[in-house]
């Protein structure tokens, strides 16, 4: 089967109910015909990429060591510590969802290895639902690449850069495809996995990167953390039925409008919002001091 | 903009924390590692606008030395490459600088060694792009996406025929390609980005041809 031109939410909607297809089935074909390699290899490469994302996380629930900015590197061992001890407010699926993201966060602070998702900032976020609420490694490949194609088609029109589009390019794509691979998980249909990524992108519209002396660390660990309940959110309305009233192609076009409106000192610039408030401001002033004196 | 395929949406995998500041550098100082063709005896790095700024906490520094010394944009080395470098011998030094004329991810490698002297310019463009813009003073254009041949030879007739007729010889598609020269008659410099790599006998034979100063056979990255 040849399948060509698929650059728009209504594209994919419209191919995968004339063929009868899941969305990641229509990835697979689409990625097999551009790059000349078999369906079974896409899934292997999937399924090597999943692999990096478990170890990340497995290192990072271990790990307390400093981030290199020394901000972050301590909250993940602080949420486990509360999770034996107290009584959560999430389900355990959803307590591991922030749990897991915080884990990939705080390993790529400290300069472990991860798998960009979309970006290393944004690495957080979709392994910690896959992992979350999936055990079963075939269906982990299959959400994987349903948030991969959600991805690409978001990337046809939005950079994914908080320098070009702010923290919603970043983060806020990362909650969207994380959000469809959680229907894809939870037995979704196409329109439900693409009204997930549609509802979960207009909740984070304008979304500021205004990293705190520049670094990856604040506000980014703790946000991979509170875009999965954003995630987990658009994916339970879309699956009881709920679409978005704007349809989804409007939503990344009025994402694409907003992040080219936004000051660029609110993208990734640390000239505004919580890089220049007092503290943002000391904190940025020692590090600088720290690293040009030795 | 460039069509995202789905690995670059999912999981390039990385040293972090940034794509540009960590990945980026180390992706640039692999590229300015084989250009140079060797371990350094001593490499001196200028960081420029936000690699200056941001690089320490990114640890931009770590990942241009690690690429130089030859680790992949995935190694965990790269973490301790200070280390790595200094049971090497290589005599390691950054610089911080600000220039506007420059892109905010901007770098110069300075190195020095059995190689000689050779100077390398490059930028980091986000997700992970790079190129190096200039070696030698001599522009180029190299991204990494493609297997490359950089040449620095002498302005003459029939130069170009007579590298791509041996090109063409191992039956090899130009993906594109771009010569500079300093001056009519002078040294010029000529970068081909090819469809697939060149083999040994084709460097050999390219290496025979008079009045080529400097041959690098730079294979694709991922």
């Amino acid at each position: 089967m040849l399948i060509k031109n698929i650059n728009t939410f209504e594209d994919l909607l419209n191919c995968t109910n004339k063929n009868n297809l899941n969305i990641y089935e229509v990835c697979q074909i689409i990625e097999s015909q551009e790059n000349e390699i078999s369906e079974k290899t896409i899934r292997e490469k999937v399924k090597k990429t999943l692999d990096i994302m478990k170890e990340t996380i497995k290192n990072g629930l271990i790990s307390k060591e400093l981030s290199t900015g020394k901000m972050t590197g301590f909250d993940c061992d602080k949420l486990q510590t509360y999770y034996k001890t107290q009584s959560s407010l999430f389900s355990p699926n959803a307590q591991n969802a922030i749990l897991y993201a915080l884990a990939t966060a705080e390993e790529n602070a400290r300069m472990g290895r991860i798998a960009a998702c979309p970006t290393a900032g944004a690495c957080g976020i979709v392994p910690a639902i896959i992992m979350a609420f999936c055990d079963n490694e075939e269906i982990q490949i299959n959400a994987l690449i349903t948030a991969g194609q959600i991805g690409k088609i978001i990337s046809n029109k939005v950079a994914m850069a908080g320098a070009i589009m702010g923290c919603q390019g970043e983060c806020g794509t990362a909650a969207a495809m994380a959000s469809s691979a959680l229907v894809c998980i939870k037995g979704g249909n196409a329109l439900q996995i693409i009204s997930a990524a549609a509802l979960t992108l207009k909740n984070i519209l304008g979304l500021v990167c205004d990293p705190v002396a520049g670094l990856v660390e604040v506000p980014c660990v703790k946000r991979n953390a509170f875009m999965t309940t954003n995630a987990i959110t658009g994916a339970e309305l879309a699956l009881s039925g709920i679409t978005s009233i704007i349809p989804p192609d409007e939503v990344v076009d009025a994402m694409y409008q907003v992040g080219t409106f936004m000051s660029p000192q609110l993208k990734e610039s640390s000239e505004a919002g919580l890089a220049t408030t007092k503290t943002g401001l000391q904190i940025c002033k020692k590090m600088q001091e720290m690293y040009f004196n030795n | 903009m460039k069509k995202k395929t789905l690995f670059d949406v999912i999981g390039p995998i990385i040293i972090g924390p940034s794509s540009s500041h960590t990945a980026g550098a180390a992706r640039l100082g692999y590229l300015a590692g084989k250009i140079y063709g060797e371990l350094p005896k001593k490499i001196h790095f200028k960081l420029y606008n936000s690699f200056a700024k941001t690089g320490k906490g990114h640890g931009t520094d770590k990942g241009l030395l690690g690429g130089v010394i030859g680790l992949s944009v995935d190694n965990p080395q790269i973490r301790n490459v200070f280390e790595l470098a200094k049971q090497s011998n290589i005599d390691f030094s950054f610089e911080f600088l600000e220039n506007f004329s420059r892109h905010p991810n901007s770098v110069d490698f300075i190195f020095d060694g059995n190689n000689g002297k050779m100077e390398i310019s490059g930028a980091s463009l986000g997700g992970g792009d790079v190129i190096i813009d200039a070696i030698n003073g001599y522009k180029f254009n190299i991204n990494g996406n493609y297997p490359t041949l950089l040449l620095i030879y002498k302005d003459k007739p029939g130069m170009i025929y007579n590298v791509t007729v041996l090109i063409q010889k191992q039956n090899i598609n130009i993906a594109s390609m771009n010569c500079q020269r300093k001056a009519r008659g002078e040294e010029a410099s000529m970068a081909i980005y090819l469809d697939s790599p060149l083999n040994e006998e084709t460097l050999k034979e390219l290496s025979k041809i008079d009045e080529i100063y400097f041959i690098r056979s730079l294979e694709e990255i991922c």
